[in-house]
Parts: structure tokens; sequence; C-alpha cells
């Protein structure tokens, strides 16, 4: 164990893909590596405030992400049509042929689907068709499926997708399920007509997509049928355990899945304009208790 | 100079090559890690963090789980030994904690408020990629623990990063990835049912933590399995919490 190891990244490097008009939000999506780390002087980004870089990087990550699905031509409102406006704005922010998600119970029932274009809803049916493929594999093993050239993976991984997927013209797959530990929601699919493996920036940009499409689909439950743009479901993603305990904890009070519960909170914490971490403490410290709805 | 006991190093990495088995627990065996590496060196606190790809590094195990250290843990998200370790891939080593407020400026408070004086991190080093970092505290004013051996603990470090690799033979570097993702994922698992569980039995977040781990060991079972099947199904909730 002689070599030196790369050092880890906190920040990323600029992706090497041309971007059309959203360079503004792709160049906060792929943020300015630390001069020490690189030896190189880079541009301060003056915007950020005085909380520590790597924290403010990931918020701006979402915030852009939640731009870039935003700026998305608007559709129906339904779920559906959210849903495809993810698909187009990740196809575009991660160098893709296209996107598809799949929203699916906890048993792998599917539901609600969509996906940036035909061809890619095409691509997105088949692994249910067939009952196997790296969506499928994320969303039971909840761990992402990377799989940057097909030809090259195991014959007998997907017997029946792979070469299907491949005689449709498809190279590579990137799986992410939606999840928030035991509350799962669906996959995002990322879809590439060319073999090659997500750069660091780029799988990081597919995380905090796969995030935000996870908040989204909460927010959407509780608001189901009202409408609502996709800045208005802009709750951060916070990662800390009290929330996920809390979480737990939400679940028993309800008596309710753990999704329902994921979905409460953040109504409340809305409605309430606090932010989930301060409803998370509150609920941990046993001073707020979300009760059952009377039949 | 070094007093880590040969014998209690050659226990702990014996017990290691046998939890790195077919169905070992990620999350038990980080614990079990950090536990031990605690016991040997004399620290008061060790933990792991992981990267989450994303830009920050998550909290994964703890030789002991109290809120305030997790809490410590999850501040190095963002700054602190461990954010250094992972970015330089170097140890950060013997800082005394009360003269590093300038270096750590959120840090360093709370981590003395905590009761440390002392702290060390190492990268978490696999192959050519570094993903994560060990931290240990200690109670001992700024200088070496004693009987404190930095390659034995990067060793250590080392063989957490080993033991997240669940197949022997890793020919993709995407492996790694859903790795690392999966293990992020059922530590979050693992915080929602310790919730349940506290909620269901009345209890404290840690005491169902030993709730939890008691019946997972007892039914032989993997204590993450046990975990998202209590979150996601009432009637096994309902048995944990009897048992």
């Amino acid at each position: 164990m002689g070599e030196q190891p790369r050092p880890g990244r906190n920040v990323g490097r600029r992706s090497r893909s041309g971007y059309g008009d959203s360079t503004d939000d792709l160049a906060i999506l792929l943020p300015q590596p630390s001069a020490a780390l690189e030896g190189r002087a880079q541009p301060c980004r003056s915007e950020i405030t005085d909380a520590p870089p790597a924290l403010s990087a990931m918020d701006d990550r979402a915030a852009a992400v939640r731009r870039l699905i935003g700026r998305q031509p608007s559709g129906p409102g339904s779920i559906s049509g959210l849903l495809e406006r993810v698909c187009r704005a990740a196809t575009a922010a991660l160098s893709a042929s296209g996107a598809g998600i799949s929203v699916m119970t906890d048993d792998g029932t599917r539901g609600v689907s969509a996906a940036s274009d035909p061809d890619s809803a095409r691509m997105e049916d088949l692994q249910f068709v067939l009952g196997e493929g790296p969506c499928v594999e994320a969303f039971t093993s909840r761990r992402p499926v990377l799989v940057p050239d097909l030809a090259d993976d195991r014959p007998t991984r997907w017997p029946f997708y792979s070469p299907a997927a491949q005689r449709d013209g498809l190279r590579a797959v990137f799986a992410f399920p939606l999840q928030i530990g035991g509350a799962r929601l669906g996959v995002l699919d990322v879809f590439r007509t060319r073999s090659g493996a997500l750069t660091d920036d780029e799988l990081g940009d597919a995380l905090t997509f796969a995030d935000v499409t996870v908040a989204a689909l909460l927010d959407r439950q509780e608001r189901a049928g009202r409408g609502g743009t996709i800045d208005d479901l802009s709750l951060a993603v916070e990662h800390r355990a009290e929330l996920f305990q809390a979480q737990g904890m939400v679940m028993v009070q309800l008596g309710l899945s753990l999704g329902a519960a994921l979905a409460r909170m953040r109504a409340y914490a809305y409605a309430e304009n606090r932010s989930l971490d301060e409803v998370a403490r509150d609920v941990v410290a046993r001073q707020l208790h979300f009760e059952r709805e009377a039949p | 100079m070094t007093t880590v006991s040969a014998d209690r190093l050659a226990a702990i990495l014996v017990e290691v090559a046998d939890t790195l088995v077919d169905e070992f627990d990620l999350v038990d065996f980080l614990h079990m890690l950090t536990d031990r590496a605690a016991d040997l060196v004399g620290a008061a606190a060790v933990g792991l963090m992981l990267t989450d790809h994303r830009g920050r590094l998550e909290f994964m195990a703890g030789s002991n789980e109290t809120v305030k250290l997790v809490e410590l843990f999850q501040l190095q998200a963002n700054e602190g030994p461990c954010l250094e370790a992972f970015q330089t891939a170097r140890p950060v080593i013997n800082v005394n904690l009360g003269a590093a407020a300038d270096r750590w400026p959120r840090f360093a408070p709370h981590a003395t408020a905590a009761g440390f004086q002392s702290v060390h991190a190492f990268p978490l080093r696999l192959r050519s990629q570094v993903i994560g970092a060990l931290n240990v505290f200690g109670t001992t004013r700024g200088g070496d623990f004693d009987g404190m051996d930095v390659p034995i603990m990067q060793s250590l470090a080392d063989i957490a990063a080993i033991g997240l690799l669940q197949e022997r033979a890793v020919r993709r570097g995407e492996m790694l990835t859903e790795q690392l993702q999966g293990a992020l994922n059922s530590r979050v698992v693992i915080e929602q049912a310790k919730g349940a569980v506290a909620q269901a039995r009345g209890v404290t977040v840690e005491e169902a933590f030993a709730v939890i781990r008691g019946y997972a060991r007892r039914h032989n079972r993997k204590l993450t399995d046990v975990a998202h099947a209590l979150v996601t199904n009432p009637v096994v909730l309902a048995e944990v919490i009897m048992a």
C-alpha cells in the first residue's frame, strides 16, 4: 500500500461538457475546488455567506437543481408533469440521452412514471416489463446501480434486459433509488447512448436530483391537487440523525407508513414556517407530538 | 514509543477477519471496530465518517453513540479534523482542542465543551481513493495519547475501509460508490428505527438502539435488516419492542 491515495473530494472539478443557457446554475452545480487542494487560484463566489464552504456548496447544488427543474417548460400540473420536468433537467445536467422516473410502492409495484422523451419512456418501461434491470435492482438493494457500459457487464446479470436495451441503442444506465432510509418512493434512471462512467461531479449532481425528487414527491403527497411550482416545494434536504429519529417517532405516533410520516412532518414545517431541524428537535425532545387523525 | 499491546491488536485483527465473511452487517462491523480501536489506544471516543458523494462527510459509527458525540461528528461534515484528513488524505495528529478555535471555529469549542482535549483523524483509504475518516478523541491535554501508535490507527482505518467491500473481488469503481451509498442509507434506516422503538416503547433513542441490537443478536439477524423490517412492518416493530 505504498501509493499516495487521491485526496477526498469535498468539492468537484469543472465538467468538460458544454451547456446551454443554464451555465450560471450549472457553474454552481460544479463548485470550485479549494485553492489549497488544487494548487491553483480559484475565484471566490461572493454570494456565499459565512456558512462553511462544503455546506454552501451542497445547498447551492440542491438550489441549482431546483432552478434547473423550474426552468423546464411546465406541462400538466400533475405529478407526472413535475417528474417529466425533473427528467428533462437531469438529462441536460448529466449529459445524458434521457432519464426516467418511476414511483414505486415498497413491494415494488410501479405507480406513476415519467421520462424526458418517448425513447426514454420506452427504456424506463422495459425494466418493468422484463422484471429486471438496474432500476429494479437499485430499488430492491436500496443503493445506486451504476453501469457505465452495458456491453462490458456480466452477461448473466440481466440476461433479458441487457441485450434488449443495447439493441435499442442504450450503452450506459445509472439508477438511483429515491429513498430516505426505510422510506422508498421509486427510482431515477439516467440513460446514455455512449459508454462511460459518471464523473464525480455528475454523480454528486445525480444524487442531488434524487434528493430533490424525493422531497418533491413527499411534498406532493401532502399537497395533492393543490398544484404549486417546484419552488414551493423547497424545504432543504436535511441530513441529521435527530431528523431521522424524529421520522421514526412520528411514524409510530401517526400509525402510518414512514413515507407518510415524512410527508406530514414536511407539511407541518412548511405550514409553521419552521425548519425541519427545529421540528425534529422538538419531536425528539418530546415537546411536539403528531396526533392521529380521527377516523 | 508504543505501548499498544500486541496481543490485543492481534485479537482485534482476528475478530475483524472473522467478521468479514458473507453475512456480516456493516454498521455493526464499523461499530465494533471503533469500539475496539478506542479500547486499544485508551481513547475517550472513536468515530467514523464516510463521504456521501455530494460533498459532505456523514457519521457512520462510533465507539459510543451518545447524542453529544454524534452531534460532534455531524459538525465535522463541514469543518474539523475528519474533513481535513479526508481532503488532504493525510492523518491529523495530536491537535490540542483548547488551542484549535482558529482552525475549527465551530467544531473545537463544541469538542472541548463535550470534555475532549485532543483529537486525531485518519483518512480511510481504499485503493486510490479516500472515502472517509476515522476520528479519535482523547482527554489527555495537548499531546500523544498514552500508547498511541499512528501506523496502527491508520491500519485500523484501512481495515474499516476494507470492511466496506462486501465482496472479495471488487472489479468496478462503481461498486464502491454503490456500497457507500448503501451504507449511508442503512445508517439512516437505523436512526429511523431508533426513533420508532423509542416512541413505541417510551425509551430514549440510545436505549432503543440497545433494544434493536439485542433483538438482532438473539435472532441471529443483521442489525440493518432488523432496522429496515421494523420501520416498514408494524408487526416486526411490535415483536422487537416486546422482547
